[in-house]
């Protein structure tokens, strides 16, 4: 378990976590990157932005 | 909770959320549905009306013929149950009331948005259906309002702000609420007609909607409230501009949500995450009791924009009378309510 950086909901983590993994968070939807395994680290993911008024 | 099955009656069965009770009914485990009112209808098969419900041996029934019913729910047109409220008590235990006659507190109320109000004197028994903000009033409760579908989108947008702190109730509140044509009745009328509905974005409520007075009345603070007509057949999408006094930063808004809302059965969060729907949509709740809420900061002009989606004759109408009904006779709350939507779906 680890805690997402965007809304603070725990994160339930599968037991072969790998560094550079993106997994996202089933309460705020927030896409993130595991920086350590152990303990868990994550951190916000960059996301692709879209702008439809361009 | 209840341990056998309850009868139910929906009053006003032809209506499109008379077709949704009885298409929830069906589904649920603890009720059996006894009758379908429609005076237009009467001895015509629901399924004839309500082409989803094809192949249930129900028939409409004239409402003079009500029978005696463990639970009623009422889809009139505003002004019908508040006259008729005596008739509905007598022939069942528990009454849900789809309509705006029981929604408000006081007389006074329905005089300034309403035309008044022949029973003021049971607003006082009546308890307002929406359980993320009156649950522990509805249980046991005999005479249930079922909430207004702009209203209850609005103050699921909203609740959480004030619930924390982050909205005192002095700030401007500013709503545009986009809305689809199930919002205006199976009746229809000009204005509804395919020709002249599809395709617009109509300012049709720019101020004065009466669904404002239920939102003051949960919220403790009066909202500059707008409504367009959109193309959909069903959903309500709230946008509230507002703007806190105070600093607040995206852990505060995360905060009040979740604390709000994390433990709710119908209740999810969409606040920019991943994917394709980065936000409250309609078409993910179409057909569902769910209610999605998802907010931004934009700390350039000190606001904070918040979203809220609903299907408006789901979560808000009948979706939510079934919920009411299930904490009020002690069902699991989710009973009969269970769909979680469709995905990938066209305008819903």
């Amino acid at each position: 378990m680890a805690e997402c950086v965007e809304c603070g909901a725990d994160v339930a983590l599968h037991d072969d976590l790998e560094v550079g993994e993106i997994i996202d968070c089933t309460t705020c939807g927030a896409e993130l990157e595991v920086t350590d395994t152990n303990p868990p680290v994550l951190q916000k993911a960059p996301e692709l932005e879209e702008d439809w008024g361009e | 909770m209840a341990d056998e099955s309850l009868s139910a009656s929906v009053v006003g069965g032809s209506g499109f959320t008379g077709g949704e009770l009885l298409r929830l009914i069906d589904a649920h485990s603890g009720l059996e549905i006894q009758q379908a009112t429609s005076r237009s209808y009467d001895g015509k098969s629901v399924g004839s009306v309500h082409p989803n419900l094809r192949g249930t041996d129900l028939r409409f029934s004239d409402p003079e013929d009500l029978e005696s019913v463990d639970v009623l729910f009422t889809a009139t047109p505003h002004g019908v149950s508040m006259e008729q409220v005596d008739t509905f008590r007598e022939v069942a235990d528990t009454v849900v009331d789809l309509s705006a006659d029981f929604r408000l507190d006081s007389e006074a109320q329905y005089d300034e948005w309403y035309d008044g109000h022949s029973r003021p004197e049971l607003l006082d028994e009546a308890e307002y259906a929406l359980p993320e903000i009156n649950r522990e009033n509805l249980a046991g409760a005999d005479l249930i309002a079922s909430g207004g579908c702009n209203a209850t989108a609005t103050i699921l947008g909203l609740y959480p702000l004030f619930e924390h702190g982050v909205l005192s109730g002095s700030e401007q509140v500013v709503v545009d609420v986009k809305v689809g044509s199930s919002e205006g009745g199976a009746g229809g009328g000009e204005a509804s007609s395919h020709p002249e509905r599809s395709g617009v974005v109509r300012p049709y409520a720019p101020k004065g909607h009466r669904h404002e007075a239920e939102i003051e009345q949960f919220l403790g603070t009066s909202v500059s409230f707008t409504c367009h007509a959109v193309d959909m057949t069903r959903g309500a999408s709230a946008t509230c501009h507002v703007f806190p006094d105070g600093p607040v930063s995206k852990g505060d808004l995360w905060g009040a949500y979740r604390e709000t809302y994390e433990d709710e059965p119908f209740m999810r969060m969409a606040a920019g995450g991943s994917g394709v729907y980065r936000y409250p949509e309609p078409k993910a709740v179409a057909g569902t009791n769910y209610g999605e809420v998802g907010f931004e900061l934009d700390p350039s002009n000190k606001r904070v924009v918040v979203f809220s989606a609903i299907d408006n004759m789901m979560k808000g109408s009948a979706g939510q009378a079934v919920h009411a009904a299930n904490v009020a006779l002690g069902f699991e709350e989710t009973a009969g309510l269970e769909f979680q939507g469709l995905h990938p779906v066209g305008a819903p």
